[in-house]
């Protein structure tokens, strides 16, 4: 059993714990939060130990690993001191504010060789790993154009201040919605070297972008877009695509479908030449307890396997987050202001 | 509860494999009138319980169902609550306190918190109650003879270990509604075991049951498992795995499993209401008369 402790019952972390309290493999012997009141209805209805402070949770639950969701400005402080004491850490994305501070965890989980990931699950998703794996073997040839999406409903009136529509907390469509998609872009083709220029726009945020476009590029031969709005209600929810084109074909994909044009018969196993369509169902491995999309369990399972020395702990490492975390630097100092 | 229950994932643009087509139903759909005409469809076809999310839109039908008693004489509907995505934006935004504050009627938290004393088990039952009688408002005046918690929150009080929530939910809905409480859930056997071990037997459970196993976590192995053995009202659904398996295929399997009694499913066109229910009966003759062949 892997003992586990989690910080930060919001949104994410009930979603993780709900997992966590399902997964065979898991013991739960710890949850802190600020809510007297989330605490509370785990007190009563829940086999869960709470925690007001989480340093005292680490200290008394002793757990092995710990998750920790909560606003992106704490992750750094909190994920050292988790590591300082020798426990693994699954955090939620982005990883960090800055640069600096993300070198710091990458180095720290480095030196006490503690596993270490980020909540980016679409890198569990049945269609975008079938994407990696096409790009990986050639079938598209040379790739030299994309673009990266991402629509959906968090801020679609003027709404109450939260940490999401403060900057200095973590908020804004940039690192919430877009960080997802720069991550993916980097996982699928490589990570982004220059930034040629963005516009954020805020619609309904006072203080924060509602949008984000930007040229990226990955090599000079290999530029692409990126488009998000977390404004747009048209979607139930967050819905993130890619679309590639190389010289042998072109791919257009969701986390529902995946759609793939191939030029001629030199394509994989179960493909023909010209447009083929497959959907998630295709790709998609039972998870042991499912909760809201088979990625998240998966994720969480991924984890827990590398923590018990059974899975290799390399996708989505701190270091691959704190790729994403520099474009997002990349980005925010391309805006052009005019 | 009848073998055949029609859904409505398809007025709302729920697709589990296409924005594109969620789209082309967003639009085909927003129209209420389009809605009906597809109910109609379905009742026509002899399926008369309509399974629907407590979506905003749904007490407009209601609406519809109430002006025109003697069209709906047979009509039942069966709630399934929440529409999840309207509480987690308000989560999102507001926080779970928030949130709750938001949707909650009254003044109830407000009079907590001013009382300044710490919530007890009961007031967090009434909370749930509140909210069940908020999204119940809009049935009034229809038959529910069964009222289902959605699969979100079944499963993430389950995961949880609230097992007593879904019990309070199971009890209240019966006291005040005179309705079976049912469960929708991704996770068939650890939910059966959960529900048995707090005193539910043979709850009405909705769940994904389909040939090639999808979204049925455990494996399907651990479901057929159950439905051979163990006492459970079973809803199939996502019989169809979203388009994965051909239609024909997808019915005979479900219609040859024990202990199957009822079948959910959704669709847009009249020609396809009408080919599902008949794939239906054609495949539950067959395997009544396979059954007695076999005595």
């Amino acid at each position: 059993m892997v003992k586990v402790g989690l910080i930060g019952a919001g949104k994410m972390g009930i979603s993780h714990l709900s997992i966590l309290g399902a997964h065979p493999e898991v013991e739960v012997v710890g949850v802190s939060d600020t809510s007297k009141m989330v605490l509370d209805v785990f007190r009563k209805y829940s086999r869960f130990p709470v925690f007001a402070d989480y340093e005292e949770m680490l200290m008394q639950a002793n757990p092995d690993a710990v998750f920790i969701s909560v606003p992106t400005k704490l992750h750094s402080t909190m994920a050292q001191k988790v590591m300082q004491k020798g426990k693994h850490v699954f955090s939620e994305k982005p990883l960090c504010l800055t640069d600096e501070e993300g070198q710091r965890l990458v180095a720290l989980a480095e030196e006490k060789k503690l596993i270490n990931q980020v909540g980016y699950h679409n890198k569990f998703i049945g269609t975008f790993q079938e994407v990696k794996r096409i790009v990986d073997g050639g079938y598209l040839g040379e790739v030299f154009h994309f673009v990266g999406e991402a629509y959906g409903p968090v801020v679609v009136r003027p709404q109450k201040e939260n940490w999401r529509s403060k900057p200095g907390e973590g908020g804004g469509c940039l690192l919430d919605y877009a960080s997802h998609v720069i991550d993916l872009i980097n996982h699928i083709l490589g990570p982004v070297t220059k930034v040629h220029g963005t516009i954020m726009k805020s619609f309904y945020s006072k203080s924060v972008e509602d949008s984000v476009f930007s040229l990226l590029e990955i090599s000079p031969k290999v530029s692409g877009m990126l488009s998000v709005n977390w404004s747009d209600d048209t979607y139930r929810k967050m819905s993130t695509s890619i679309t590639i084109i190389g010289s042998k074909g072109k791919i257009i994909c969701d986390a529902n479908e995946l759609k793939l044009y191939f030029k001629t018969r030199d394509c994989p196993e179960t493909y023909t030449k010209g447009w083929n369509v497959k959907y998630v169902t295709n790709f998609t491995d039972n998870v042991n307890f499912y909760l809201r999309g088979e990625e998240y369990s998966a994720q969480v399972d991924y984890f827990i396997k590398a923590v018990q020395g059974q899975s290799p702990n390399n996708v989505n490492t701190f270091h691959s987050a704190w790729h994403t975390d520099r474009v997002i630097s990349l980005i925010k100092n391309s805006v052009n202001r005019n | 509860m009848e073998r055949i229950l029609f859904g409505d994932n398809q007025f709302f643009a729920v697709n589990h494999i296409s924005d594109e087509k969620s789209r082309a139903q967003s639009i085909r759909f927003q129209d209420d009138k389009a809605i009906l005409k597809t109910l109609d469809h379905a009742i026509g076809a002899g399926v008369t319980t309509f399974m629907c999310t407590t979506h905003d839109r749904i007490a407009n039908i209601c609406e519809h169902v109430r002006n025109h008693p003697g069209r709906y004489t047979d009509f039942k509907m069966f709630p399934c609550m929440p529409y999840a995505h309207k509480y987690a934006n308000a989560v999102t935004e507001l926080g779970i306190l928030g949130a709750l504050q938001e949707y909650v009627p009254g003044n109830f938290l407000g009079s907590l918190y001013k009382g300044g004393r710490a919530f007890l088990s009961k007031d967090y039952l009434s909370i749930m109650e509140l909210l069940v009688d908020s999204e119940m408002k809009m049935f009034k005046g229809i038959n529910t003879p069964v009222i289902f918690l959605q699969n979100i929150i079944t499963d993430l009080l389950l995961g949880l270990g609230m097992i007593e929530v879904l019990k309070s939910f199971y009890l209240y809905v019966q006291k005040k509604y005179n309705a079976e409480g049912g469960f929708i859930t991704m996770n068939l056997p650890k939910l059966l075991n959960e529900l048995e071990g707090v005193g539910i037997e043979n709850p009405v459970i909705c769940t994904s049951i389909n040939k090639i196993g999808f979204r049925m976590s455990g494996g399907i192995k651990a479901y057929e498992e159950i439905l051979a053995t163990r006492k459970v009202r079973v809803i199939a659904m996502q019989v169809l795995a979203s388009g994965a398996i051909p239609p024909n295929d997808a019915i005979k399997y479900v219609c040859n499993l024990p202990n199957i009694e009822s079948i959910l499913f959704g669709a847009s066109s009249k020609a396809n209401i009408q080919e599902t229910v008949s794939l239906i009966h054609k495949n539950d003759v067959s395997s009544s008369a396979e059954k007695i062949a076999t005595v």
